[in-house]
This record gives C-alpha cells, structure tokens and sequence, in this order.
C-alpha cells in the first residue's frame, strides 16, 4: 500500500486506529491541534529529511496560507474546502518565489536566506491591512465543507481535519517513495555526483521545496479553519523554530516522524498550560535531551532498536 | 514499541481524564459549583502586570465572597501569548471542565479570539488585561465584558488631561504598526480638542529597534514640551532608560504603562513620567485595603489595574450569580452577563460604576506623575495625581465604536 514497508503498515494501521479513537477519549479540539501540527512537521520533514536542507522559514507559508484561508472564509465566504485549497496555493507560490531565489545556497545559508525571507513576510502580515495588525484576523465563521456539512460541530470537524493531515500524510509518502523522491535523496546524501548522472539538482530542489511549501499553506488554512482565527503567532519565527523541534523530536527522515513529535510538543502545551513559566522550561530541556541522548529522534530510535525503518 | 507508548500515553491521559470527571459530577449534583478560568500570561511579557498576582486576585475574590448555595472553583493556565493555545484552553474549559466565567487575558489578539470561543459557548469572558478597544467594539459580543481600561481611555486620559495640566506641546515616538499608529491618531484628536498642539512625530520599525537615541534627540530639538511614547512592553522600558541616558529634558507621557513597569524601572529612571491607571493601589483607604490583602498572598507585589480588574470583575460576577441563582447561571452565559450590565457595579477598587450595553464597564481614570526618589516614602510608593477624567468621559461614546448590541 503506498509503498509502505510491513513494519511501517502496521504502524500506519496502528495510527489509524488511533485517530479513529482518541476523539473519543480526549478533546476533540486540542487533537485537531495535534493533527495540524503533525501536518506542517510532515512538510518540514520532507525537506530537512529527505532534501537536507533546513528551511528556518516555514511559518512564512504555514502562516500565509492561514491568513489567506482565513481572509477567504471571513470576506468572501468560500466554501471550507475551498478555503483550504487557497492556503495551499498561496504556499505554494510563496514557495515558488522564495524558493527560487533560496534554493541556489545549501546548508546555513539557505537557512539564513529562509529567514530572513520568512521575516520580510512577517513584516508584511504586520503592516498589511488585511491581516488585523496584532489583532490578527478574528472570529472567521467555520461555515460549511462542500456547502452542506455543518463544520460548527467539533467532531464534524474532527474527521474533515483528520481527512486532510491523511491526505497530506500519505501525499508526503507517496512523495518521497516516488522515482522523483530516490532523487531527492540522491541528492541529500552526494548532490555533485546527482549533477554529473544528469539530474538538474536545483530544479528537483525547487519542485520538492514548493510541494512541501504548499502542504505547510494547507496545514495553516487548516489551522485558520479550526479555530476561527489567524494571527501573527503563524508566521512568527518561533513557530519555524517549533517545527525544527517537533520533526527532531519525532525523527528527522521518518516517515511517523513528525507526527509523533507533534503529538508530544502540543500535549506539552496543553497539558502543561496549568503550570505556567514550566511549559517552556520543559520544551527547552527535553529539545536538550533530544539532541544529546537520541539523536535520531522518538520515533528514529525505535526504528533502529527494532531495526526497522519507520 | 512505538504503538505501545502512544496508547500508554492515550491511556493514561484517558483514565486521568475519566478519573476526574464522575467527581465532579457527583459533587455538582449536591451543590452547584461555580468555575472561574484565570488565563493569563505566566512566562511572557505580560508575567509582571497580570500573571500569577491575576490568578491570586481571582481566589482572593472567591475567598471574600464565601459564596452561599454554591461552590466556587478557580483554575488557571498560561496562553503562552499564542492566540491558537488560548482558544483551546478556552475551549477545553467550556466543554469539559465546566468552567463558566474566564478572566484576564492580557493580550489583544488571545483575548479577542477568547470572546469568540465565549459568545459561540454561551459562557462568559471578562477581559482586565489587555487593551484592544475592539472587543466593546467592532468585535463586541453578549457574552463580553472589558473592564479595566482600553486604548481609546488610555489616549483620551494621557492626551486631554496632560494639556490641561500644561503639557500642551507633543512630540511622538511612535512603533511603526497598527497599535502604535492608532495611538497616536487618538491621542493627537484629545490633544487638539483640549486645545494643545502635535509639533511633530518619527516611526520606528517595530519589531526589532532596540536604540532609540536618534529619534529621542530628534524629538528633543522639536521643542516640545511632552514626549509621547506611542509602543508597549520592552520598547516602551527601553525608550524610557534611554531618554534618562541622553537627558532629554522633555516630560515623558507613557501610554501604555503599568506600575509594575514602573518598579522594575526604578524610580531614578522613571521619575516624571505621566501614565494613565484607572487603579493605583495607594489612591485610597479602600485600595489600599485590598492592595495590603493582596501583598499578604503576593510578598512584595502591589497589585497592578489589571489585578484589581480581575478581583472586582470576579466579584461582581459572583454575585450576580448569587441574586439570579447558581444552575441558571451555569446554563446561560449571555443571560448572566444581561444581569451583570443590569446591576451596578461597586468594590473596594473601582468604586461605583456600571456595564454599558456594549459590554465597558465604566469608571473614571486618573492621570498620574511618577514621583522623584526623594518624594517616595517607601515601596511601591511612586504615583501622586495629575488630573482625572470622569466615568461617563473617560471612555468612548457609545454610538462610536461601531458595536452591533448598540443598534439593537
């Protein structure tokens, strides 16, 4: 199925299961979260995984593609469905347009030019008058998904989301287990040696930026759909350095990856909320024990206990 | 391995979660309870004028009530100043905790999406904290209330009454977005209508100018009497440290300032400067009444305007619940809140005052001068009056603000 290996189709089915149960267990809203979380990290992943390059700019598409769904729904009141296909090609452009003037540069430079390119569209969500300033854009109605599903209930809305991050999940698979994909990877691991079999790297480079770019702007439409607003918190660069967390976390390169690091980072958002102050002490000393105790990640290190690839 | 954790993980959220609710159940079954929601900011900006003193405020509220024929609970959690974590927090406490009523949440944009989650519940949202005038506004609601202060009393205070106390000649450093830019539209309409003058003002790139000493020097040959600082938070601290630097000689006019600010500035660099409060805790005895409850549950902190907005708001609250009974308070937020509108307010911190229909609840403001090292006799001791603006002046009519509740 989808090129899944056995081990990762039972863990496919296994997080099937899970989606299917745990709205029935926890707060539908707080999984939707969770879900749009796990699907931004799935578009990170299938550049710092499998591209190797760290875009430190992902809010920039996952915030505009929130903003523009979100403009969408409030002022010209499209259908949800549409909204969301919105988010997902303002990432896609934006990613066109940045990425084409990123992708030239490798390694910390193209982590600086993401940036600050992302900075610049974080000025502009907070000078353009569309946008509601720091006020964000608020209170957008959840309205319908193809004209005639009520999305105002939570767990309407809970199976749409999950429809989405699966659609995304599976889209970000199929992906990189593609010919197109084993290129990509060709690249990660020795780029002049993919120049000299033939392959235009910049252009592959280019086309997997811009996918995962649009999949980051239906993750944020998403997002805009869910809780009624889009705000500045989107674009933000914390959030780009969020998702590096959560995909590091979860595992780089693993296909289960950044769901499971989504999971863990917005429980420990939510469930800590009580605490205060502790919510991002704790971020910051599980990121550190992370990085200096398993390396590959929760969901990299079972892979390898198990010797398995998940 | 890898599935065994997550459903670890899902089953143990899932039995603590169940774990808790039957209790609830059960206890709700002999008395009503009564659960206030206090989401502030615990780790950011915000910590200082609202954070843990608005959650000891909330209970100090409870305390004092002893509320008859019903229990009263208090929660709290941190919005990380992430509009999308309050929402959920929000939403989490209306559909599963029970929670009726939320208050504080300092910040505009977590505050205005709260009133949204608070209207499409039904449940309550008390705002103290933040300063958005939209939320009585353009993005009013029946389920809302503003309490404390907002941008339109801020302006209207700062500008109107420092001319008529002589500082009738601006100059603004303003942060070059929409709030710094809407304070500075306001303040300069209260400025001319009191009959001073606006000789000039410069806009910084915000986020990120940290040296602010070509603008303050710009603003000083203006030869303006009064410098208005149009920005908020660390660019207003950082401004201020930096006049006294450069020794402008001009008097500064903070818009958006608390006396938390104030004592961490300290009064050798904060001397002088005018601010508007709607509360300072020494203004009088009953003040300082609950101000001396307060530092008993907070050692070393004078309650800022939000914290007293979070207590006389709570209390309220509490009792109108009491005249119009606990389980028909917990069914119907906006019917509540029409009570709440309906009955006057008054407490030891704002005094008498009332709600309008489009949810500001009305009080006057004072303007206030920070005093000199010498002046101040002890801790905390910092502000001596310069003007006030009567409850039905201080805030913005109500046919102005574009609210749907008015016309209705």
């Amino acid at each position: 199925m989808f090129g899944f290996s056995r081990a990762q189709s039972i863990a496919f089915v296994v997080m099937l299961v899970l989606i299917v149960v745990s709205p029935y267990v926890l707060y539908p809203v707080f999984l939707m979260r969770v879900l749009c979380a796990a699907l931004f990290a799935c578009a990170f992943n299938l550049m710092i995984g499998y591209v190797g390059l760290l875009s430190f700019g992902h809010a920039a598409f996952f915030g505009m593609g929130s903003y523009v769904a979100a403009w969408t729904m409030k002022v010209w009141h499209v259908d949800a469905s549409i909204a969301v296909i919105f988010g997902a090609l303002t990432g896609a452009v934006l990613g066109l347009v940045l990425g084409y003037l990123a992708i030239r540069r490798s390694g910390i430079y193209f982590a600086m030019i993401t940036l600050a390119l992302a900075q610049m569209v974080y000025f502009f969500c907070l000078e353009a008058p569309f946008t509601g300033g720091e006020d964000g854009i608020q209170q957008v109605p959840r309205g319908h998904l193809f004209g005639f599903i009520d999305l105002s209930n939570d767990m309407t809305m809970y199976w749409v989301v999950a429809a989405i991050f699966l659609g995304g999940f599976l889209l970000v698979h199929r992906i990189i287990h593609s010919p197109f994909g084993q290129v990509l990877k060709g690249i990660r691991e020795n780029e002049p040696r993919a120049t000299s079999l033939g392959y235009r790297t910049d252009d592959y480079k280019l086309i997997a930026f811009v996918l995962s770019c649009m999949i980051a702007g239906a993750a944020g439409g998403t997002k805009a759909l869910v809780f009624g607003i889009a705000t500045l918190t989107d674009v933000h660069y914390s959030t780009s350095g969020e998702v590096v967390l959560t995909t590091l976390l979860g595992g780089l390169g693993t296909v289960f990856g950044p769901a499971m690091g989504a999971l863990v980072v917005t429980s420990m958002e939510n469930y800590l909320a009580q605490f205060g102050a502790w919510v991002t002490v704790t971020q910051g000393v599980i990121f550190m024990i992370c990085v200096l105790a398993f390396r590959r990640g929760i969901i990299g290190e079972i892979g390898a206990f198990l010797k398995i690839s998940l | 391995m890898n599935l065994s954790r997550r459903t670890i993980t899902l089953g143990g959220l899932a039995s603590a979660a169940a774990s808790t609710v039957p209790l609830r159940a059960g206890r709700a079954q002999a008395q009503p309870t009564i659960k206030i929601g206090c989401l502030t900011d615990l780790s950011g900006p915000y910590r200082d004028l609202a954070g843990p003193g608005a959650i000891a405020a909330t209970k100090m509220a409870v305390q004092e009530f002893a509320a008859k024929g019903f229990n009263v609970e208090v929660v709290s959690a941190d919005h990380l100043n992430k509009p999308d974590v309050g929402a959920t927090i929000a939403r989490e406490w209306f559909d599963r905790d029970g929670v009726d009523l939320i208050v504080e949440v300092a910040n505009s944009g977590v505050a205005l999406a709260v009133a949204g989650v608070a209207k499409e519940k039904n449940k309550i949202f008390i705002c103290s904290g933040s300063a958005t005038s939209d939320l009585t506004g353009k993005s009013c609601n029946a389920s809302t209330i503003h309490w404390v202060y907002d941008t339109y009393m801020l302006a209207k205070s700062t500008g109107g009454a420092m001319v008529k106390a002589g500082g009738d000649t601006w100059f603004f450093l303003t942060a070059d977005y929409a709030f710094g830019k809407a304070l500075q539209r306001d303040t300069t309409d209260f400025i001319n209508a009191a009959g001073g003058k606006v000789l000039g003002s410069v806009a910084y790139p915000f986020p990120g100018t940290s040296d602010f000493s070509s603008y303050l020097l710009q603003a000083q040959s203006s030869g303006a009497k009064v410098l208005g600082i149009a920005n908020a938070g660390a660019d207003t601290i950082n401004t201020i440290k930096q006049a006294k630097e450069f020794g402008i000689k001009m008097r500064l006019a903070g818009l958006l300032l608390f006396i938390s600010d104030v004592h961490s500035l300290g009064l050798d660099v904060a001397q002088g400067i005018a601010l508007t409060d709607s509360f300072y805790w020494d203004m009088n005895a009953k003040a300082r009444g609950f101000s001396d409850k307060f530092i008993a549950k907070m050692p070393g902190d004078r309650p800022t305007m939000a914290h007293a907005g979070v207590y006389s708001s709570s209390l309220h609250y509490l009792k109108t619940v009491t005249e119009m009974g606990a389980a028909q308070a917990k069914l119907d937020g906006a019917a509540t809140v029409a009570r709440m509108k309906a009955m006057p307010t008054e407490d030891d911190c704002f005094g008498k005052g009332s709600i309008r229909i489009d949810g500001r609840c009305i009080h006057p403001s004072y303007l206030w001068e920070v005093k000199s090292p010498a002046e101040s006799k002890g801790p905390w001791d910092y502000y001596k009056p310069l003007g006030s603006t009567p409850a039905d002046e201080a805030f913005r009519p109500l046919d102005q603000g574009g609210c749907p509740l008015v016309k209705a």
